[in-house]
């Protein structure tokens, strides 16, 4: 046998892979669930024909002009029963031919919907009563990839993805090893003690590679997401964002001693990222007061920089910010690990 | 004295005529509780030594504080004449431990894990030669959480013995193992013996360490208490023999003790739970004269039993208590 596979760091580096990929549920959680909720919400977001809108109206002139235009779908209601299925969502508005030659639109402004359907119907009724067009306009309609939501939740699901297995797999598995009194049969052997801790950054690496080869796969195969940016700084992004959320799982697995208060501490560090980072929606959405916690959060950097990376083609010397809260993400919760480390 | 010689220091520390271990002045509390309370011994190399006492009488944390695994208070700790402070690294490789408790992860074979353990140490002994030492052939690509409970501590056994060690550390090795498990264990404890490794061992069975070891500590509140071979022991007790009786409850007359530890041969009385003890020297003349002094008494004993004494009846003697008590 060679003298590699022999070696201690070696063999550490196997047994966490092997341990690893013995166990069906965390192959579930980190290969097979990532894929199925880009499929999901893939299908759910994805784009359609522009909708066509359900209005109602009181006259068959409006009717008619309202048909006219192609967005509408106008049928004659009287107005007592118009405004019960206006209340009931089944028409989005209400138009209602008045004695003296007048309309009134009934529509609820708060709705999109609703207000599209107020300017489209009110457009075509000015025009079926004569209204010209002052000046000339032409529309030329683009449906553009990476302006999708897919194009937008896949970046986010990645960067979650890598959350979720970095702090998973270590947390677990050190506190594991604790709670069955393994690390102390560790630490009374000769095993170097960095090489333990070692042993899981590298197998983390190893199982990075295939983890993103197969989502950004399926990604790109079914959804055609874009890569604008550079393949190999998407690697390095990767790689730099997986490395900071182990020295975090590390940190969390550091101190505790039951699987119990492990998890507990998983959930309370990751439910508010999973919330504040942009995962599935933009974070700029929240207050600009809470504005510098939810930049300052590994999630937010990770998510910023990737999304920066494949749907805008941005280079890592503009990523700087969210690159160097992804490094100090690294550097202090890893110090702070080692220093508290219990290995018993 | 010649110039040439390197001088006694490098002789007394390395030599290998130094002790395999030697504890002095051994001292180590936890918050208020004292689990080590200033321990004195020496184990001789080839040596299978036996730390005995009842649970909390501070086996573990003597056994730990050898393997470096706690620090004690006070007292110093010298393994093969080197010590834990300065020589760390050498002394993880040249020892071999096997701790209470210790779970393997259930995924992984026998091989595996033995492999793993074996990387290490800078030298020792094949996983093929460890595994048939434990006698896992057939369980050796079996995962560990298909083992029997006595298939896993052959196991961490294997994984103390995979690097050579010069001094082994088995703490509690048969704890929780079934009878059959237990004696297929002293066997390979036996051969180990035998092959000349220095062992030393913490048990709360008589039995094992009487079987085991060529010398025992019995310990007890964080005291040694008594210290020599199981034969030496027993005989310190004063008799070879004790017999133990009970007398029917329904009678008014009182025992007189001093009846009893009046007969030849009887060296000591004591009662426990209403069971007396007598310790005897020779059997076969005592027995006869402890019937006819009972009759004379008017007592009639309900139950009536002897046995060789054992490391049990030299803890009971010493304590008042009984090993399994705790």
């Amino acid at each position: 046998m060679s003298r590699l596979s022999e070696s201690s760091l070696n063999q550490l580096t196997v047994t966490r892979f092997r341990l690893f990929l013995r166990e069906p549920e965390a192959l579930f959680w980190v290969f097979i669930f990532p894929v199925l909720l880009a499929a999901g919400l893939g299908l759910a977001f994805r784009n359609r024909p522009p909708d066509v809108l359900d209005v109602g109206a009181t006259s068959a002139d409006l009717v008619q002009s309202l048909n006219s235009d192609k967005g509408l779908r106008a049928t004659v209601i009287d107005q007592a029963i118009g405004t019960h299925t206006l209340a009931t969502g089944q028409i989005v508005l209400l138009a209602i031919a008045k004695q003296d030659g007048s309309v009134v639109y009934k529509y609820d402004d708060t709705n999109p919907d609703a207000r599209s359907a107020r300017l489209l119907a009110d457009r075509a009724i000015q025009k079926g009563a004569g209204q010209q067009e002052v000046l000339h306009t032409v529309n030329d309609l683009v449906h553009e990839t990476g302006s999708r939501y897919i194009d937008f939740v896949v970046p986010g699901l990645l960067g979650m993805n890598l959350m979720g297995s970095a702090i998973w797999g270590l947390g677990f598995s050190i506190v594991e090893a604790r709670q069955k009194k393994l690390l102390k049969r560790f630490v009374a052997s000769p095993m170097p003690r960095w090489q333990y801790l070692a042993s899981f950054l590298l197998s983390r690496l190893a199982l990075l590679v295939i983890e993103v080869v197969a989502f950004l796969g399926f990604a790109r195969l079914v959804f055609g997401v874009p890569f604008r940016g550079s393949l190999a700084e998407l690697a390095i992004l990767c790689v730099l964002a997986s490395l900071s959320f182990s020295a975090l799982g590390l940190l969390i697995a550091s101190r505790a001693k039951t699987m119990e208060a492990a998890s507990g501490l998983m959930n309370l560090v990751m439910l508010p990222m999973w919330i504040l980072s942009g995962v599935f929606f933009s974070a700029t959405r929240f207050p600009a007061i809470i504005q510098p916690v939810v930049r300052a959060l590994p999630l937010t950097a990770a998510i910023d920089a990737l999304r920066g990376n494949m749907l805008q083609g941005t280079h890592l010397p503009q990523l700087v910010l969210p690159v160097a809260t992804l490094l100090l993400w690294l550097v202090v919760p890893f110090a702070i690990s080692l220093r508290i480390f219990r290995w018993r | 004295m010649s110039d040439l010689s390197s001088g006694p220091i490098s002789l007394s520390k390395v030599g290998p005529k130094t002790p395999a271990l030697q504890l002095t002045g051994l001292h180590k509390a936890f918050a208020d509780v004292v689990a080590v309370d200033g321990i004195d011994l020496q184990v001789e190399r080839g040596e299978c030594f036996g730390l005995l006492g009842p649970n909390g009488a501070g086996k573990t944390t003597t056994i730990e504080i050898c393997e470096g695994l706690t620090e004690p208070d006070a007292g110093s700790v010298q393994l093969l004449g080197l010590n834990w402070r300065t020589s760390a690294p050498e002394l993880r490789q040249r020892i071999g431990v096997q701790l209470q408790e210790t779970q393997f992860p259930d995924k992984l074979t026998v091989d595996e894990a033995l492999h793993l353990f074996r990387s290490f140490f800078r030298r020792g002994i094949s996983v093929e030669e460890t595994i048939r030492l434990a006698q896992l052939e057939e369980k050796r690509y079996a995962r560990i959480g298909t083992l029997s409970g006595g298939q896993k501590q052959r196991l961490a056994m294997a994984c103390a013995l995979v690097g050579d060690p010069d001094l082994l550390f088995l703490d509690e090795p048969t704890t929780g193992l079934d009878p059959q498990a237990r004696r297929h264990l002293w066997d390979l404890v036996d051969q180990l013996r035998s092959a000349g490794r220095t062992i030393i061992l913490t048990t709360h069975y008589m039995d094992e360490a009487e079987r085991l070891c060529d010398r025992v500590a019995i310990m007890d509140h964080g005291k040694i208490i008594a210290l020599g071979t199981p034969q030496q022991l027993i005989a310190s007790i004063g008799g070879d023999h004790v017999v133990e009786f009970a007398v029917s409850q329904n009678t008014t007359v009182p025992l007189d003790a001093r009846a009893l530890t009046g007969i030849p041969g009887v060296q000591s009385h004591r009662v426990d739970a209403s069971l007396h003890q007598l310790s005897v020297t020779e059997l076969h003349t005592t027995v006869p004269r402890i019937f006819s002094t009972l009759a004379e008494m008017g007592l009639q004993p309900s139950e009536f039993r002897t046995h060789s004494s054992t490391l049990e009846d030299v803890f009971v003697g010493l304590t008042g208590r009984n090993l399994r008590d705790e």
